[in-house]
């Protein structure tokens, strides 16, 4: 029975309960006494402010209280931090400008929080807040990346608004590859900035209970415990161990729900200051406005070459745009997890890369889906695709030439990559993509009066961000491991805390999978706890495609160690030793003997360590009562997914309508436990890697306002935008955990842009940025033709 | 959104007694609530038309067709009646928003609220429509006079659109991708003695373009646009279309339409 469950179908457990309106997100919670919440924004992308005159509004119907940065201040209230430490290539730390929840007598984003108005009800609440007066003294706004370094400075300090100047690499060892290469090849590219857009907008409600001092945030967070330590640590709201922070079901986070919010800090706070639970929850534009956005890089980028082919060094020069401020993951997403990447999948004997990391008028950026993999998959693929055709080789036998082959292999950046087979998912996507029909595709298209573009990505990603001593020893201020509690109740079933989050991973399903398979449980008798900082032990969290690798390891070490303990009061009660005890398909059986217990009734035994009526089950010696068991797992390495997506494109030649035609995807995750639930994450990812390359767009104008602050304007792609996604699997299973698992959950928005873009660039012969609005494309065409009459 | 008085009214007497100043009339509601919700529109009263039996329904005559004003985008769509005399009108009222508009929305509402990229517009302007209000009849050329503007006065209520029944049209849309409203939307019908091709999306308000209408008088065919030149001068330019793109995009749409008449 057991044996079957990994690699197993199994239909979501947490389906029923979503798809029939049960579910219970932070906006569903409704707490007795409570008041609602509405935020003072600002509606200037850089101002000062002289005051704050909250006079008329105190005396509005229904206002419970207002509070202000001032407030903020006398009650020495902390401000948001970035969580990541990152060093200069001279040496110096960035520079990080003051970040209060609360504007102290500056704001630097539309969208940044100036108040918050406490009423009975929301109407009152905004009722009240339009009555706010401030005095704005509007500047200058700092909008674009390109811009940020030969403008004025927006905060205090902060020379060139550069957070940091970073170097990653060899330069002089790169310099000398680019000296004797045969040939060079450039780019210039923009990897557009992008709204997450979860469909949950965020939420949270603080609830203070003078009774007990205890603190109890509810909040629409991606990982309760890094919240509660973080507005405990730095924000010094409350005392941890008095501070309960949860995040019950939580729709959708792709980084947006890393960060520990202004609003959650506020709404905590504000909680004790009136004794009441104060509610908020974001309407659709302010999730727009003030939610992390994701990317937003200007690259340069050179590929050294020799005539056959193969590549000798890459150099790379990024300005990422951090926004406004620095977030928690907001310096290390355009560095580590952007860097090391940009090798590829290929053996590159010479890399480097410089990254300048700037602050303008816009909403801060952090990791989104991908985090800085994305990014640097955008310039690798782009730039080996112009490459091939450079030395006049076709896209897949070129790839072939510079892949890895030998495993492990420390590539000349960061990693030392465990596993990998990159001519596998080649091969088998060529195969399911139909790649040697291509061209008649091409004709048929033709016929039709539409151009038709082929576009190949192989992908390499770094998942799991861990182990605790490397990611610590470059710059993070927090350790990455994940942590799991078994307990196997009394009567046999099991609760399991995972300090991983579920918020779209499918891990109540997953994760029971992984229990049922270990101990031989049925997965329907299995429970997967997470969200609840008063549950389980301290975790890490949901992202960087880690809960699988790092949380589900935890969970088979907490798992091993319930057998262990199994093992021995089995012994006890079989009257054998423990060393002749096999375990296998939940029950504890004695070497060649039909003698027997099932781990129901080992469990059983822990509860009732004695003897009373037909019950004779004493512990051995040393043996504590009850079935317990905690797991902290931080693995030896990363783990690296790869795989390969091959995109075709149609393309209207009048209007310049481009669409995607056909999608395969091969992807390597190492062992995969439920692919139901992979083949999910997988479609979910493409389908934002899609809409990165040809609809979303985050566009301020040249004051700082957000043109695309509501769907009317922001291109969310739609079902109907995609064509059915052809998916395959390969494996290598990772050697740094266990269970071989790699991660499955950002592969598709790193995979897909690159895919998408080369088959757009393919069809129409222009090099254009993402996205590949119609309009760009249609003005490519004419360029194109103007060019081709000219010649 | 802020507090209102709600009317649920069973005849057009009773909802033009209640009309203010500060009322709306509440059909499908796709503008009015979300306007209402983000502030940006407040009433005091708001007036609810769908139960009144009259506004909705389709009739069918061998010169005209005659909508309804609450009658959903849906019903237009699928409708057997509005297929067999004006399929483009099917076909453009299956375009409009996504499923859950075309299950909300009216047409009465839609012209009523003139949106400079909404489709029907361009449908009651090419198709010589008459718009029958509870006070009188009015051209559609009279109609939509700038942008969220009509000719209606306060309390007027829309209760018939009447469709000049052509020999053949066709309406082809550029939907923005984001909003699927009109880029650009042309609607080309021909009739016996002259030709209508009206544009919406394009500027303020819906527009007939008179270049493209002489051009296929003369030769209703595709290629009798080819030496067309559409000047961008005042068209709307935004994030979506530049005004050169929009102009690039009329003439490619008129000859896909004049192509697809039927």
């Amino acid at each position: 029975m057991a044996s079957s469950l990994i690699g197993s179908r199994v239909e979501r457990k947490e389906d029923k309960k979503f798809l029939t309106g049960k579910g219970r997100y932070t906006a569903d919670i409704n707490l007795a006494n409570q008041t609602y919440a509405y935020f003072v924004r600002s509606p200037h992308a850089r101002a000062t402010i002289s005051k704050v005159d909250i006079s008329k509004a105190s005396n509005a119907p229904g206002v419970v209280k207002i509070l202000t940065g001032d407030d903020l201040a006398k009650d020495k209230i902390g401000g948001l931090i970035a969580g990541w430490k990152i060093v200069s290539q001279d040496g110096t730390d960035m520079k990080c400008p003051p970040h209060p929840p609360l504007a102290n007598n500056t704001v630097n984003f539309v969208g940044d929080h100036v108040a918050i108005v406490i009423a009975e009800t929301l109407d009152q609440a905004k009722d009240a807040a339009e009555k706010v007066r401030v005095d704005y003294k509007v500047l200058k706004a700092v909008v674009n990346t390109g811009d940020a370094m030969n403008s004025k400075p927006i905060h205090d300090g902060i020379d060139k608004n550069l957070c940091y100047d970073f170097l990653l690499g060899d330069k002089g060892k790169t310099d000398e590859a680019f000296s004797n290469a045969d040939k060079v090849v450039k780019l210039d590219l923009v990897n557009n900035r992008l709204i997450p857009n979860a469909m949950e907008p965020r939420a949270a409600i603080g609830d203070y209970n003078p009774s007990s001092e205890e603190l109890t945030l509810y909040t629409a967070s991606q990982n309760p415990h890094l919240s509660r330590l973080i507005l405990s640590a730095f924000n010094a709201v409350h005392p941890e161990h008095k501070f309960r922070v949860v995040a019950p079901d939580v729709g959708g986070g792709f980084g947006s729900k890393i960060n520990a919010y202004a609003e959650d800090v506020v709404v905590a706070w504000a909680s004790k200051k009136i004794e009441r639970p104060v509610k908020w929850v974001a309407e659709r534009t302010e999730s727009f406005l003030s939610d992390n956005h994701g990317r937003d890089h200007l690259t340069h980028v050179e590929l050294a070459l020799k005539n056959d082919g193969k590549i000798t060094g890459i150099k790379v020069e990024t300005i990422a745009n951090l926004g406004a401020y620095a977030l928690v993951f907001a310096t290390v997403t355009p560095t580590y997890l952007y860097a090391p990447l940009l090798i590829g999948p290929y053996d590159i004997p010479a890399a480097c890369c410089n990254v300048k990391t700037v602050y303008t008028n816009t909403a801060p950026t952090d990791a989104y889906r991908g985090a800085g993999r994305p990014e640097a998959t955008y310039v690798v693929e782009r730039i080996v695709t112009e490459a091939a055709k450079e030395i006049g080789m076709d896209q897949a036998e070129f790839r072939k030439k510079n892949f890895i082959n030998k495993f492990p292999h420390q590539q000349c950046l960061v990693h030392n990559i465990d596993s990998g087979d990159y001519n596998a998912h080649l091969d088998k996507a060529l195969e399911l993509s139909d790649y040697k029909n291509f061209e008649n595709r091409r004709s048929q298209s033709s016929a039709k009066g539409k151009l038709r573009g082929i576009g190949f990505s192989t992908y390499l990603e770094a998942c799991g961000i861990a182990p605790s001593a490397v990611v610590m020893s470059i710059g993070a201020g927090v350790g990455l491991w994940e942590s799991a509690e078994i307990r196997f109740n009394a009567t046999g079933n099991v609760s399991v805390f995972t300090g991983a989050h579920s918020h779209g991973q499918s891990h109540d399903t997953t994760f029971a999978q992984i229990v049922g398979e270990k101990l031989g449980v049925p997965i329907e008798n299995i429970d997967i706890i997470h969200g609840d900082t008063d549950k389980g032990p301290f975790g890490m969290g949901t992202y960087g495609s880690r809960s699988l690798a790092v949380g589900g390891t935890a969970i088979v070490k907490a798992c091993d160690k319930i057998i262990e303990k199994g093992r021995k009061v089995a012994a006890k009660m079989l009257e054998a030793k423990p060393e002749e005890v096999e375990f296998k398909d939940g029950e504890f059986i004695v070497k060649n003997s039909n003698k027997k217990k099932t781990i129901g009734e080992i469990a059983f035994a822990c509860y009732l360590p004695g003897t009373y009526g037909d019950i004779k089950s004493p512990l051995p010696e040393g043996v504590e009562p009850g079935l317990v068991e905690t797991s902290f797992f931080d693995p030896s390495n990363f783990s690296f997914p790869s795989g390969t997506h091959i995109c075709e494109v149609e393309v209207d030649q009048d209007t310049g309508e481009t669409k995607v035609v056909k999608y395969t995807v091969v992807d390597d995750f190492g062992t995969i436990i439920n692919p139901l639930v992979v083949e999910g994450q997988v479609h979910g990812g493409v389908a934002q890697g899609i809409g990165q390359a040809l609809y979303e767009n985050a566009h301020y104008d040249e004051s700082g306002q957000l043109i695309t602050a509501s769907y009317m304007d922001y291109t969310m792609p739609r079902a109907d935008n995609f064509p059915e996604f052809k998916l395959g699997f390969t494996s290598t299973p990772a050697t740094s955990n266990p269970l071989g698992a790699k991660g499955c959950g950002e592969a598709g928005t790193i995979a897909a842009p690159p895919a998408v873009m080369n088959a757009v660039i393919d069809a129409i012969g222009e090099d254009i940025s993402m996205p590949a609005t119609s309009e760009k494309v249609c003005n490519a065409l004419q360029k194109n033709k103007k060019n081709k009459e000219a010649a | 959104m802020k507090g209102f008085n709600f009317h649920s009214v069973k005849n057009v007497k009773e909802a033009k007694k209640l009309a203010s100043g500060k009322s709306a009339f509440l059909a499908g509601g796709m503008t009015t609530i979300p306007a209402m919700k983000l502030r940006l529109a407040l009433y005091s009263d708001i007036i609810d038309i769908k139960n009144i039996k009259d506004l909705s329904g389709i009739k069918v005559s061998s010169k005209s067709l005659r909508i309804g004003a609450t009658t959903k985008h849906a019903e237009v769509a699928s409708s057997k009646e509005v297929k067999r005399a004006i399929s483009s009108l099917a076909h453009l009222a299956d375009g409009i928003g996504d499923p859950q508009v075309r299950n909300r929305g009216t047409i009465g509402g839609s012209i009523a609220n003139n949106d400079p990229a909404a489709d029907y517009p361009s449908a009651c302007l090419a198709l010589n429509a008459i718009i029958h209000t509870s006070d009188r009849k009015i051209g559609a050329d009279k109609f939509f006079k700038g942008m969220f503007e009509t000719a209606l006065k306060k309390g007027e209520l829309i209760q018939t659109v009447e469709f000049q029944v052509p020999d053949k049209s066709c309406y082809v849309k550029f939907p923005n991708p984001a909003s699927r409203y009109a880029i650009v939307g042309v609607y080309v019908a021909k009739y016996k003695k002259e030709v209508n091709v009206a544009v919406t999306g394009v500027e303020s308000v819906v527009f007939r373009c008179k270049k493209i209408e002489s051009a296929l008088k003369s030769n209703f065919s595709s290629s009798a646009l080819d030496s067309v030149k559409i000047s961008s001068s005042g068209f709307n330019s935004d994030i979506h279309a530049s005004s050169d793109y929009r102009a690039h995009l009329i003439k490619v749409l008129a000859k896909k339409a004049v192509a697809g008449c039927k």
